[in-house]
């Protein structure tokens, strides 16, 4: 899918920031059909397009995402079996590689709840800033299914195992003060203040050597799991590649010229 | 006469093989295929070239045969096409080829990788046989090399389903020696290729010789094979001066003799 125009998903480019927002504010952005495949071509193009240098993630109206759309897997279920197994397949776990393999800094700016696969898609983004309306709900075992969407795998190496399965067992609300806390996010800010804030961040990621900051993720992701003499490898290795944008050069430059580096992110 | 769909550049002592048809993904057409053996035959007969790396483009290696070539095709015509003999001539290379493979290696383009000696792939790397799906099978040694480099039973899952595997199980399968950050293949594949190639030139190829045609050889012939290159490399001035440069604790200067 490549089309410009998205009905689930609003897609807007600003000095170099890909915004994309949830769009189904009345049912709290559940995820429909729909909606999923046009976020997965909306990160397929903010992926792909070179004048992006930072995505950024949010949810329209109250809610961030409420993850799977219950109604729709109902009407599913009437007209015959499905199978939740393939449905991750092509519903889910493509949108959680594409913002966790991404080349750039993804942002997620959540405006409010985030349960079930929404939360994963907001623990998948690099940086998340949270409005104080914000709460997170591992709701899974609320019905009885698991974890998904890349949740086992985020959660635990984001918060540690112990807090992880608490929250997964007792799939309680965690309010955005108690996110904070546990380091779910990196910050809460007032409300009315979380589009401007998400704003400023980006920008500062935006005009950033962007090859550095991508080679800086992957090897922070490497080291998740690997040796640390791997991972000293690892680094060898994205350093060379480092060396040689045009962004390590200005940067060098601007350091020894005492003014601020003009990064353009190649 | 300049090649068109590869390009080709020697760096010190390593030969590089770009495959370049970005309009196609790399697909390996007759033309390209021939401008390949052509190259590698000139670094085989260049005594400057001690090891050479194949790769492709940063968003794939190659995309296999070329279907559009291949689709109106009889039997005899396939059966008779020089293709195979190309496909050889890859294999029967006698300097140390080694792949580095960024994005897709499909079909012919794994077979490639299969013919070389050595793999470097980026983190996104896909690998697959996926001739099954247009109705035919593997033609350029996937099923004979799959299943020597990574068993019987994965080599099948592979070519019966047609489905791609990850850098990541390519490597835990054997089938690539070493995942690096994408950018960084090309730069890996040569460090390793000139490693290669600053060692004693006669004794790289014999070790070559030996082991790519010891594995098909029954242990005792491959041993009897192995101990008579072994013998023969003491035959050489590089046999020598290595030694007496490891005694006299410096580096040894092969002269490919």
């Amino acid at each position: 899918m490549t089309k410009l125009e998205y009905h689930n998903v609003l897609y807007s480019i600003e000095e170099g920031i890909a915004t994309i927002t949830l769009n189904r504010p009345n049912v709290l952005n559940a995820v429909n059909n729909q909606m999923s495949e046009e976020l997965q071509a909306a990160l397929k193009r903010a992926n792909e397009d070179t004048n992006v240098r930072v995505i950024v993630l949010t949810g329209a109206g109250r809610g961030f995402c409420a993850g799977e759309d219950l109604s729709e897997l109902l009407e599913e279920r009437k007209s015959g079996n499905v199978d939740l197994r393939k449905r991750l397949v092509w519903k889910y776990n493509p949108i959680v590689t594409q913002i966790w393999n991404s080349t750039k800094p993804t942002v997620c700016s959540i405006n409010g709840v985030a349960a079930g696969a929404g939360a994963s898609f907001a623990l998948a983004c690099d940086i998340k800033i949270a409005s104080e309306k914000a709460s997170f709900v591992m709701a899974f075992t609320r019905v009885g299914l698991v974890p998904d969407s890349g949740m086992s795998f985020l959660l635990p190496r984001l918060i540690g195992y112990t807090r992880a399965i608490e929250a997964i067992y007792l799939a309680d609300t965690i309010d955005a003060k108690k996110a904070e806390a546990l380091g779910l996010v990196n910050r809460v800010v007032p409300h009315e203040e979380l589009e401007s804030q998400t704003k400023e961040l980006a920008k500062r990621l935006a005009t950033g050597p962007t090859k550095a900051f991508a080679l800086a993720k992957r090897a922070l992701i490497f080291g998740l799991s690997h040796t640390l003499e791997e991972t000293l490898e690892y680094e060898s290795l994205t350093q060379g590649v480092a060396a040689k944008t045009q962004d390590h050069i200005e940067g060098v430059s601007a350091f020894i010229e005492k003014r601020k580096p003009n990064f353009t992110g190649r | 006469m300049e090649p068109k769909n590869i390009i080709v550049e020697k760096r010190g002592k390593v030969g590089i093989i770009t495959l370049n048809r970005p309009a196609v993904k790399n697909a390996l057409n007759t033309q390209l295929m021939q401008e390949l053996v052509d190259a590698l035959k000139n670094f085989e007969q260049d005594s400057d070239v001690n090891a050479v790396v194949i790769t492709g483009s940063s968003q794939f290696f190659s995309s296999g045969a070329d279907i559009r070539e291949m689709a109106e095709k009889g039997v005899s015509e396939t059966y008779l096409s020089g293709l195979s003999e190309y496909w050889q001539s890859v294999a029967h290379f006698k300097k140390p080829l080694i792949a580095a493979v960024n994005g897709y290696a499909y079909g012919g383009g794994l077979e490639l990788v299969m013919a070389c000696d050595i793999v470097v792939c980026s983190e996104d790397a896909k690998f697959a046989q996926p001739e099954i799906k247009l109705g035919i099978m593997p033609g350029a040694g996937g099923t004979q090399r799959l299943p020597r480099i990574v068993g019987k039973h994965r080599a099948l899952e592979m070519i019966l389903t047609g489905e791609p595997i990850s850098a990541q199980e390519a490597y835990m399968l054997g089938l690539v020696n070493k995942v690096v950050p994408q950018d960084a293949v090309k730069d890996e594949a040569l460090r390793i290729a000139e490693l290669i190639a600053e060692k004693a030139p006669v004794a790289v190829r014999a070790a070559k010789e030996a082991v790519v045609k010891g594995l098909d050889m029954g242990v005792e012939e491959g041993l009897a094979f192995e101990r008579s290159l072994f013998s023969l490399l003491f035959g050489t001035q590089d046999q020598k001066e290595g030694m007496k440069a490891f005694i006299e604790k410096r580096k040894p200067e092969f002269k490919g003799r």
